[in-house]
């Protein structure tokens, strides 16, 4: 007889904040510097120094908290959490262990299996990164500590995931958040955006948790997925058996596509944790939580509800519009400019995203002015959508505004009728067996008719004008 | 004139008037350093070709009209617990044996926008632990009054070097006592400021919490005017406090009394055992003094005191073994030949530190260890606590409280090194001031008749500063303790065993 296991799955995600300076000296963040160079006497650990704690990080945590509908602690401690390595300088990270200053938030997922819900988020404390060592293959290790003390924010999870797919929705769900809000660039493999997932069964039924492991080093969301399920297996099958599940810390291997062990509980560190004496208790004034609350941007769940009632689009595109933070504020602005949600939808969704990625459209040479403007073109009958099309393609050329490109290129539209007429009348003479067909009853053949009318206006005849004209005129017979 | 037997003040004055140079006083104290301190031992590092240059460039504004600071051209050693740019800074350990600072303390840049000619850096006990200034790893220093004796600790080369005029005035550090214990066992002047009121940036971290910087001299007004030099608040340092710092101590009348003051005696600091009674009689003569003065004195209690070498044992060491975790050889100081990663950071530490600073790295880790948290580095901090709350509870009926410095006169070197649990008991008198982040002023009060300095210690309310300087100088005026210096060549005192 088989067990119905549960699976329990609680997350750690470190989110690396967008600061321009780091969180406790006025060194740069920027990615790509040469090698220590963004280093100064304080966060390379110098006999001396003290931490001076960045007051545009509370505020980035602060507003990921509130977009995770956290509690603001109104006074939160910084402690020590002691090991050494070489790319930690002072021996210690500075971080939040007992009075974190953000608690009981919960964030709403809905993944591809399993019920839409929502899960807790026990708290989100704020700490600086370490370094990076570089293991060289001579054996020796090269350490640049650029990265140590970029501020981070750890969001921790209740133990409320049951499957894979739930990590994956949750983190999703979380990584567009904070990209929406701008605090993190959400870059998993480079390590701005990391998850670490703790991982254990338990019979359908019992109260008890089962034995952890916790799994490092996934930097996909495939990863993630791939990784737990392959830990989900092999807790299964321990114990299915007759082993048991060790607690440990495991390394997700993405080439072999298996966990290894890194170290035991018997290795774990002990990490000394005590406050630090060298910042004060860390008060915030609830007027700037409220100020915070009152400036927070609009979140993509949100968002996504005002596209679908405002606007009308479908939940599916709205759904694609928002899937990118840059995406989204391009069809935002391209509404504002010119309000035909639906057509500039059709136009963001289809022509723009078959050209640039949706993370490109920001630097896109058709700007959301410029499509706003396409489409007005279109909606006062001065072009036709297919001539739009051809605009729209100049436009990705050169940047220039269909405006000018439609009168630079003589593409405005055709309306005047006796001009339509004329063509119309030769169309029906030029082809005496399609149109005897037509009025015998082949009512498809003027689609054909059609076409050789725009065919000879150059596509710029009125496509309304060329139906009209073309029903009078094969009806006169 | 020899310059070196002026008070602080008085060579500010030279100078301002003119009638000694900067480069003059810089030679004059480089001159005795070269005279006297194979005997005191009190210099670590000494800087002649810097020193001299900015004597000279002092001089050179000051003939130019260029305006210049309120101590232009001020000669003075530092203790080298004090970051001091391109000039090695050991902190008198082997970890740092090499270390040349690439950035100033913001004390030392104050000092240095004041005009003072930083000439060199002074002994101390290894990382300021210790009470003797035996724990240095480079060499021991020795009391003026007596040179087979210590000149007190962590601060005891700045003491000494004060006493035996190798520096006007100098700065020190005292975490549980190490500025105002060696002052008093010295003959000098030391106060230890409100935790906070003095920036910790830039000097190295024994015991954040309880470390402070202040300054040391040969009056109370030389360390005054030093104070308003280094206090206020330092960006760069979120502990230190905004409160505006108070001005003019300096200058405090001559002579006036103490009428209205009322001076605290607490019955823990006198206790029947383990406090010298030479010690205790010149203590409560100093009171008297104060009395005469026109203070009136009271009996208060600070009855937890008996637990604050406890509590601070724990938290001192506790926050030292954080502070030292970055001396691991990787980035800076002394680092190990070693075959890998744990023996890299197992030699260099086992190499650099020595015995005292282990012990107290030992203690601190275990301190911390998980499951004796509680125990023991909470329960401290509760401690303090109840600590500070004797205080404010005294401080109600009191203005300042009277008690001994240290519970003996300096005792002999290498007499304590064997048992540092009596090296602890050195710092009986001035820990409680650290837990509770009090200002504490030691000041003479006499010498015990084997002609060793006896120090009166006053506390103060946080940020009192200005009255614990205001009675010191009432009592200074009317003693003449301060004025007496030690015999020249500094020798050894004949008699008495320890």
């Amino acid at each position: 007889m088989s067990i119905d296991w549960e699976v329990v799955i609680g997350l750690e995600v470190h989110c690396q904040l967008l600061t321009r300076e780091k969180l406790f000296c006025s060194c740069p963040t920027d990615f790509g510097a040469p090698i220590n160079s963004n280093t100064c006497p304080i966060c390379l650990g110098h006999p001396g120094v003290l931490p001076v704690l960045n007051a545009e990080a509370v505020e980035f945590a602060i507003r990921a908290g509130l977009a995770l509908e956290c509690e603001v602690r109104a006074r939160s401690v910084f402690s020590r959490k002691h090991y050494f390595y070489p790319d930690l300088p002072k021996g210690y990270q500075i971080t939040q262990y007992e009075l974190p200053i953000l608690e009981h938030g919960k964030l709403f997922i809905e993944p591809e299996s399993g019920a839409a819900r929502t899960i807790g988020i026990t708290r989100i404390h704020m700490e600086e990164d370490a370094g990076k060592s570089i293991h060289m293959d001579t054996g020796a290790t090269l350490v640049d500590l650029n990265r140590a003390g970029v501020p981070l924010i750890e969001i921790v999870s209740e133990p409320e995931m049951r499957s894979a797919d739930d990590a994956v929705a949750y983190l999703k769900a979380l990584h567009e958040v904070v990209r929406y809000l701008g605090v993190c660039d959400g870059n998993m493999e480079e390590g701005s955006f990391r998850c670490d997932a703790n991982v254990s069964i338990r019979p359908r039924g019992q109260a008890k948790f089962g034995t952890r492991t916790e799994i490092k080093n996934m930097n996909t969301f495939r990863g993630v997925q791939r990784a737990i399920e392959y830990e989900i297996s092999r807790h299964i099958e321990v114990i299915e058996g007759g082993g048991a599940i060790i607690q440990e810390t495991r390394l997700w291997d993405e080439g072999a596509g298996r966990t290894r062990s890194m170290r035991g509980k018997e290795d774990a560190h002990d990490y000394r944790y005590f406050p630090e004496p060298d910042l004060p208790v860390l008060v915030l004034d609830p007027a700037q939580v409220e100020r915070l609350r009152g400036t927070q941007p609009e979140l993509p769940a949100a968002m996504r509800k005002r596209l679908v009632s405002d606007y009308g689009l479908s939940p599916y595109d709205a759904g694609v519009l928002t899937a990118e933070p840059v995406l989204a504020r391009y069809f935002e602005a391209a509404v504002a400019a010119h309000r035909n949600p639906k057509a500039i939808c059709n136009w963001v969704t289809s022509e723009l995203l078959g050209r640039v990625s949706a993370t490109a459209v920001g630097e896109c040479s058709v700007t959301p002015h410029g499509l706003a403007r396409l489409v007005a073109l279109i909606d006062d009958a001065t072009i036709s959508g297919k001539i739009a099309k051809t605009v729209f393609e100049r436009m990705m050329e050169t940047g220039r505004a269909p405006d000018e490109i439609v009168e630079a290129e003589g593409l405005r539209q055709v309306t005047d009728t006796s001009a339509i007429e004329a063509i119309v009348r030769g169309v029906i003479e030029a082809n005496p067996v399609q149109v005897s067909g037509y009025r015998s009853g082949k009512v498809g053949l003027k689609g054909f008719l059609v076409g050789q009318v725009m065919k000879q206006s150059g596509g710029k005849a009125n496509p309304g004008l060329v139906n009209e004209l073309l029903d009078r005129l094969l009806a006169e017979g | 004139m020899d310059v070196t037997t002026l008070t602080l003040i008085e060579l500010r004055d030279a100078l301002r008037a003119g009638t000694v140079t900067a480069v003059e006083a810089t030679r004059a104290y480089l001159n005795r350093i070269t005279a006297h301190d194979d005997a005191i031992g009190a210099y670590l590092t000494v800087d002649a070709e810097g020193a001299l240059a900015q004597a000279a460039a002092i001089d050179a504004a000051r003939a130019a009209g260029q305006p210049v600071g309120a101590l232009a051209g001020v000669p003075m050693g530092l203790k080298d617990i004090f970051l001091t740019k391109g000039l090695r800074t050991t902190c008198a350990s082997k970890v740092l044996e090499d270390f040349v600072p690439i950035y100033d303390a913001t004390v030392v840049e104050r000092l240095r926008a004041a005009g003072v000619v930083v000439i060199g850096k002074l002994n101390m006990d290894e990382f300021a632990m210790g009470s003797s200034t035996e724990n240095s790893a480079f060499k021991k220093t020795h009391n003026p009054w007596d040179i087979e004796r210590t000149p007190g600790g962590s601060s005891g080369g700045s003491s000494a070097a004060v006493a035996a005029r190798l520096t006007p005035g100098t700065l020190g550090t005292d975490t549980g006592g190490s500025i105002r214990q060696p002052a008093a066992l010295c003959g000098i002047v030391g106060l230890k400021p409100t935790w906070g009121r003095v920036s910790r940036f830039g000097v190295i971290a024994f015991a954040s919490s309880l470390d402070q910087v202040g300054p040391m001299g040969r009056t109370v007004r030389d360390v005054a005017l030093l104070e308003e030099v280094i206090a206020g608040y330092d960006p760069r340092d979120s502990t230190s406090s905004q409160r505006e710092v108070p001005t003019g101590l300096a200058d405090l009348p001559r002579g006036a009394d103490l009428r209205g003051l009322r001076v605290g005696l607490p019955r823990e600091y006198f206790p029947e055992s383990g406090l010298d009674p030479q010690v205790s009689s010149a203590v409560y003569a100093a009171v008297e003094q104060l009395k005469a003065l026109g203070a009136e004195v009271k009996p208060v209690s600070l009855p937890h005191s008996p637990l604050g070498v406890a509590a601070y044992y724990l938290v001192a060491t506790a926050e030292a073994s954080s502070n030292l975790a970055r001396y691991d050889g990787v980035r800076y100081g002394h680092r190990a030949k070693a075959d890998d990663l744990y023996g890299l950071y197992a030699r260099s530490r086992g190499e650099g530190f020595g015995l005292e600073v282990k012990r107290r790295i030992m203690l601190g880790t275990f301190a911390l260890s998980a499951g004796y948290y509680d125990a023991y580095y909470r329960k401290a901090g509760q401690v303090r606590t109840l600590i500070l709350r004797d205080f404010e509870a005294a401080f109600s009926e009191v203005d300042v409280i009277a008690t001994p410095t240290s519970p003996t006169t300096a005792f002999k070197l290498g007499e304590r090194m064997d048992d540092p649990l009596q090296m602890y008991l050195a710092d009986i008198f001035t820990i409680s001031c650290n837990l509770a982040g009090l200002p504490g002023l030691s000041l003479p009060c006499g010498f015990d008749d084997r002609g060793l300095p006896i120090g009166l210690q006053l506390l103060g309310r946080a940020f009192d500063e200005p009255t614990l300087l205001r009675v010191g100088a009432a009592y200074e005026d009317a003693t003449t303790w301060h004025t007496r210096a030690p015999a020249e060549p500094f020798v050894a005192r004949a008699g008495g065993a320890a």
